[in-house]
């Protein structure tokens, strides 16, 4: 071992310089609350090149967010941060909001990424308290990609659109050389009048508020990750990707909502992140009152993953006044896509950031946001 | 340090008798068995599954003795806890 | 799921943990090592440490095999991914380690063909679809792993597949423990055995742990009802005076283990004169390499593996806390500059890995006295 040369990395001893300042770790409680001093500081973009990690929904997404999007773009109305922007035009209000999909493969049980991008566009509005109207729809095609499957794709968003009482008005078609995209690439934007008087968002949550997940969790990226094939297995799974407008139409009828939130990349677990944080309060949510298939279980066992951070398509959380908690969750269960709607967890003063899962072996532990995206793993 | 995950062994793989598909909870998987075959792989046999391979067939004697002393000893305490309550020193 | 819900019943739990503050004696500390970071992932996963009592400790051992990974491990494998016409694969787990140089991610997003496979016979299927190209599987893991490293190696050799080569990190638990043993500063009360190790290895080779060092093993289960039956089964040894090798995993873990998978990995791999563990320094015959009747398909021989040494980064502390004489909050950088985002210690990457098990579940959720440990002059 003589013969070999010996070095430290320099990130690391880059990074530890910074920390040194820091006193000698001392009690536990200490700690923690340094640890959290530091969570809260701006988020640093510490890696050269963007990488997967970047598009995954967690921390290294939300870190490229806020230092590289939010720092060119800032102003009020993007500040929230939601998954539309809210625009009060004089005459009323509009929601506004785009998306852009690049799922592999294109088309896999339960859907395709057509009918992915209707739906993730509509959701984002609906979410937002705003009735979805018209949409616009940009395709990046790769050289040599299949017309059959370009028509099948715009044939399930036709579908889509007329399920969710939609029109695509405008577009745009761009084809890049082969090689230079994987098949197709679909951007959506949206717009919806939000003719309700609510104000929704992070800033309502209080505590006492209840936590609703609108159906069984984790179907969509499950599928997915089967789908492309990688991994050899069959289930008979198919994505959850629908409309949510009636759905959430019909709760905002029923109960006080604070806010709503579609659980799409980073899954449940990310959107109770976003509401902690936001709001500056605690989430507690209980394992036992989750909704989750036995199948999507078992996957998540055999891969190593927890259905928490697993993508959805067409789920969505909401928190509502917790005394309104039954009847939400009664509202929601009228419609198809709320059928397995259940009441999850609770809003909590403190500690504030948090989300705190009581497990069914009866014990705590915390849900933090993933880094990057889920990864299947044998340890 | 290694992700193991009880399996049913549901169809051995004709003409491939180093393979097997198990099934977890629905989701099904053809997995390697040469490293426990010998005891006579059949469907309806349980196996432990790590990255694709049964480490060992599951004793299902000895998993339902395993749960019967678990549950021996929380039995004990319930007994106990009712014997504390009849005689009603807290 | 069979064979894991009835496991993870929280009344079950409830009552056992009242059997196990009977077992303990007034005044007394009792620390256990769990060896295997499977163990930490169950007891933060599911929050087992809030059903012991106060006086009971558990500290996480050596058992991750991401974890023990030196950063020029990492470097040598993204140099042999560099190579023209490599396809370097392996387990999701890792993919976020850092090296010297980066991760396998940075690697990848620079342009290195680096793929994620559940199974080794997994890099074998790329290797049969890729005849032009060379697929080398990045091997790691405990002996639990290594039998079916070994077994595709013998499928590949037995299918003529040429173009198929494994860079082999293979280690072994048992020089671990006994590093862990020898090691000076650190009193433990006995150890929760590598259930899965021990599928493999049988629980005869942790017999020299009861008798030369008058430790009790229980060889465990990973529910969590399993681990906490063990740590009852510790503390009755510990109390009747005796120390013995007990198997609590007797569903799963014959006594002397799977002849079968010990005899392939001897046919393909032999024991190192040593390997470097992160943390650990080298320990003799603690890893695994190609044996020369398989130099074919070992890639430290097929390809220039520039073997860096990458010192550990001065204030990262892994080292101690995979001995166990530091809890993860005690190191100077934990949650600070090491962390799940930026982790420099490999603990923190792994969700297994003591650091990052701590840092994601553990957080809040205990609010109790740390325990100290016996500590002798730190090295």
């Amino acid at each position: 071992m003589s013969d070999r040369t010996v070095h430290t990395a320099e990130w690391a001893e880059r990074a530890l310089a910074e920390a040194a300042h820091h006193e000698p770790a001392s009690r536990e409680e200490q700690v923690l609350e340094r640890i959290e001093r530091a969570r809260r500081r701006r988020p640093k973009i510490t890696e050269e090149r963007v990488t997967l990690a970047h598009g995954a929904g967690g921390k290294a997404s939300r870190t490229l967010i806020e230092a590289v999007f939010v720092e060119a773009f800032r102003n009020p109305v993007l500040q929230p941060l939601d998954d539309g922007a809210t625009l009060d035009l004089g005459t009323g209000r509009l929601v506004f909001t785009t998306d852009a999909y690049v799922v592999s493969p294109l088309f896999f049980p339960g859907g395709d990424i057509g009918d992915l991008a209707v739906n993730g566009t509509v959701n984002d509005l609906a979410v937002c308290g705003a009735r979805p109207m018209y949409l616009s729809a940009a395709f990046v095609l790769e050289e040599g990609f299949p017309l059959a499957d370009l028509r099948r794709i715009t044939a399930s968003m036709a579908d889509a659109a007329e399920r969710a009482g939609v029109k695509v008005v405008t577009g745009d078609t761009k084809v890049v050389q082969r090689g230079k995209a994987d098949g197709c690439y679909v951007t959506t934007a949206g717009v919806g009048a939000l003719e309700r008087p609510v104000t929704l968002g992070e800033s309502q949550v209080r505590p006492g508020d209840a936590v609703i997940v609108s159906g069984p969790i984790g179907e969509h990226g499950i599928t997915v990750l089967i789908a492309r094939g990688d991994l050899d297995i069959e289930a008979d799974l198919t994505s959850d990707t629908a409309p949510l407008h009636d759905a959430v139409a019909a709760l905002l009828d029923a109960v006080p909502v604070r806010m709503m939130r579609d659980a799409t990349r980073g899954g449940v677990a990310t959107v109770l992140n976003e509401v902690a944080r936001g709001a500056g309060v605690a989430v507690t949510v209980d394992e036992r009152a989750l909704p989750v298939r036995p199948i999507v279980s078992g996957a998540c066992e055999l891969l190593g993953l927890d259905p928490l951070y697993v993508a959805c398509e067409g789920r969505f959380v909401a928190v509502v006044d917790g005394d309104h908690a039954e009847a939400a969750v009664t509202a929601l269960r009228r419609h198809p896509v709320g059928e397995g709607a259940a009441v999850v967890g609770r809003i909590e003063p403190g500690p504030p950031g948090m989300v705190l899962l009581n497990t069914a072996f009866g014990g705590t532990r915390i849900v933090d946001l993933l880094v990057g995206d889920p990864l299947p793993r044998i340890c | 340090m290694c992700l193991g995950i009880p399996g049913e062994i549901v169809e051995l793989i004709p003409g491939q008798p180093e393979l097997a598909k198990v099934e977890v909870a629905g989701v099904r998987r053809a997995i390697n068995v040469g490293l426990v075959n010998q005891d006579g792989i059949r469907p309806g046999d349980w196996v432990l599954v790590h990255v694709g391979f049964a480490m060992s067939k599951i004793d299902e004697r000895e998993a339902a003795a395993t749960l019967e002393l678990l549950r021996g000893l929380g039995q004990a305490y319930t007994d106990e806890l009712e014997a504390l309550a009849e005689s009603d020193i807290t | 799921m069979r064979f894991v819900d009835e496991y993870r019943d929280a009344g079950e739990a409830r009552r056992l943990a009242a059997r196990i503050r009977e077992l303990c004696e007034p005044g007394r500390r009792y620390t256990f090592m769990e060896v295997c970071g499977g163990h930490t992932h169950t007891i933060y996963k599911h929050g087992l440490e809030d059903h012991l009592p106060e006086s009971v400790s558990l500290v996480h051992g050596p058992g991750c095999p991401v974890c023990v990974i030196p950063m020029g491990r990492v470097d040598d494998a993204i140099a042999i991914a560099r190579e023209p016409g490599v396809i370097m694969t392996s387990f999701g787990d890792m993919m976020r380690v850092p090296g010297g140089q980066g991760s396998f991610f940075d690697a990848k997003a620079a342009g290195a063909d680096i793929r994620m496979v559940y199974s080794p016979l997994d890099a074998l299927k790329i290797a049969r679809q890729n005849p032009e190209r060379t697929v080398v599987f990045m091997a790691i893991g405990f002996e639990t792993t290594a039998p079916s490293t070994a077994m595709t190696v013998l499928r590949a050799a037995a299918e003529g597949i040429g173009n198929f080569a494994v860079f082999c990190n293979h280690v072994t638990i048992i020089p671990a423990i006994k590093a862990i043993l020898d090691s000076p500063d650190l009193r433990l009360d006995g150890f929760i055995g590598p259930g899965h190790v021990s599928t493999v290895i049988g629980c005869r080779p942790y017999s020299f742990i009861a008798r030369d060092y008058g430790k009790p093993l229980v060889c465990a289960g990973f529910e969590p009802l399993d681990v906490l039956q063990s740590v009852y089964l510790l503390l009755r040894q510990l109390a009747e005076g005796r120390a013995e090798v007990e198997n609590q995993y007797t569903r799963v873990v014959p006594w002397d283990g799977n002849q079968r998978a010990l005899s392939a990995i001897s046919q393909v791999m032999e024991l190192r004169p040593h390997f470097e563990w992160r943390g650990l320094g080298f320990i003799a015959h603690s890893a695994l390499r190609m044996r020369e009747a398989y130099a074919a398909y070992d890639a430290e021989t097929r390809f220039p593996v520039p073997g860096v040494r990458v010192a550990d980064p001065k204030a990262c502390q892994c080292g101690e806390v995979l001995k166990g004489v530091l809890k993860p909050w005690e190191c100077k950088v934990f949650g600070t500059a090491c962390t799940p985002e930026t982790p420099i210690g490999t603990c923190m990457v792994s969700s297994e890995g003591a650091c990052a098990a701590y840092y994601n579940f553990g957080r809040f959720t205990r609010r109790r006295e740390p325990v100290p440990l016996a500590l002798g002059p730190r090295p």
